[in-house]
């Protein structure tokens, strides 16, 4: 099973980013082999619909778990007829949020906001 | 003759201007391009009003021709398809209506098909011809209407229009000024006025539009504005003081010049030295 999550950086001690969609990086964790790869997000300079071409490469990168603080509804829409089960994570590490996922303490992400499109957010 | 009037931040008196030389001019054509928020209709309150809905193209797929290539997903600059579990999915709301993706299907499994954006509606107050864009809340671009608008506008050699531009100096700005004879800057005093004003005057510059300044909200204070105006040697049609009197006319939707004699004179003076200045620079740049 892959668990994908946006990360400031390359490295497993990385902060989750707070965007999905514009993210420099994405972790896609795999929990059998315990391998990581860091894949750079070709979406983060995108014109717009990042969200929607994020979400394309964590469905081209199979994973099946993604764990984000937030989303958009564009991308919601893009990962769940992927059948990706969307978790919110929490403060700290990319480590600390799958070892959390992992002992089933991550609850589903039930708010899918509609969207910034360029008009910031917060 | 089509004056544009714009400013590079929403509030600046866009409205007040072109809405207020437009009635001053008597015969004339207002058309109100800033389709997020149009506003010139509450003060000219147009009678007789048709409506036109307007519509872009956005792609259809026909999933028996669609192989799952790609090609469109990879094209579309703005992200507007995504290619899922052998589905290929369509975002109307980020979709600029470009084509491409039609263009770039080898498999010719894309079509295209119309979806309403927003409407024009056309009416009259007075001798005075008002067109109103109002773009649906949420689409991508106005851009489509504001060139409806100005393309349906058929100029008639001594009428004025005058165009209410969106606020800013993006595509839809550039839309909106880009076949008008001159355009009025309408600036602040204060420092983010300057900022604002400067982002509309390199725009105005890139279109090699001639153009003047009318300052707006004018206090006894020094005027920054005034102050750029004078370093870059740019032409000041005139001035609008920060007025109570004013301000409240405006902002009950009245047009001022039409209820109070000394605002006639205002509006009317800057319209003349408008007109002077439209002939004046089409001689010396042609």
């Amino acid at each position: 099973m892959k668990i994908a999550i946006p990360v400031d950086e390359k490295a497993l001690e990385s902060n989750v980013c707070v965007s999905f969609g514009r993210t420099p990086y994405f972790l896609i964790y795999d929990v059998e082999t315990k391998e990581s790869t860091f894949i750079d997000n070709t979406a983060a300079a995108s014109t717009g619909g990042a969200g929607i071409k994020a979400a394309q490469i964590i469905v081209d990168n199979k994973a099946d778990v993604l764990l984000t603080p937030r989303l958009g509804e564009n991308a919601a829409d893009v990962l769940e007829p992927a059948d990706i089960k969307i978790f919110k994570s929490i403060a700290g590490t990319a480590k600390e949020n799958i070892n959390a996922y992992i002992n089933g303490k991550l609850s589903l992400l039930d708010e899918i906001h509609s969207g910034f499109h360029g008009h910031g957010g917060n | 003759m089509k004056i544009a009037v714009l400013s590079g931040k929403g509030g600046a008196g866009k409205t007040l201007v072109s809405v207020n030389l437009a009635a001053v001019a008597k015969t004339s054509a207002y058309i109100d391009c800033d389709v997020e928020e149009p506003n010139g209709h509450l003060f000219f309150k147009p009678v007789g009003i048709q409506e036109e809905k307007i519509s872009v193209r956005i792609p259809k797929v026909d999933v028996k021709l669609c192989n799952g290539c790609r090609k469109c997903v990879e094209f579309c600059n703005f992200n507007a398809l995504a290619y899922i579990k052998n589905n290929l999915i369509i975002f109307d709301d980020v979709c600029h209506s470009c084509g491409g993706c039609i263009l770039v299907c080898p498999e010719k499994a894309l079509t295209e098909e119309p979806k309403v954006i927003g409407k024009v509606q056309r009416g009259v107050s007075d001798k005075i011809m008002v067109s109103t864009g109002i773009l649906n809340t949420g689409e991508a671009t106005g851009i489509p209407i504001i060139n409806k608008l100005l393309s349906e506008e058929k100029p008639q050699r001594n009428q004025l229009t005058f165009i209410d531009c969106p606020p800013g100096s993006a595509c839809i700005v550039m839309e909106s000024i880009k076949d008008a004879d001159y355009c009025v800057l309408v600036a602040e005093p204060t420092l983010f006025g300057v900022h604002n004003l400067n982002m509309i005057y390199e725009l105005v510059n890139l279109f090699n539009k001639p153009f003047g300044v009318i300052l707006n909200k004018c206090l006894k204070e020094k005027n920054l504005a005034e102050n750029f105006c004078i370093e870059k040697n740019i032409k000041i049609i005139g001035r609008i003081p920060f007025d109570n009197e004013l301000g409240t006319l405006n902002s009950n939707a009245e047009i001022a010049s039409n209820k109070n004699e000394k605002y006639r004179e205002l509006f009317s003076s800057l319209l003349d030295s408008v007109i002077k200045e439209v002939p004046h620079e089409t001689t010396t740049n042609t």
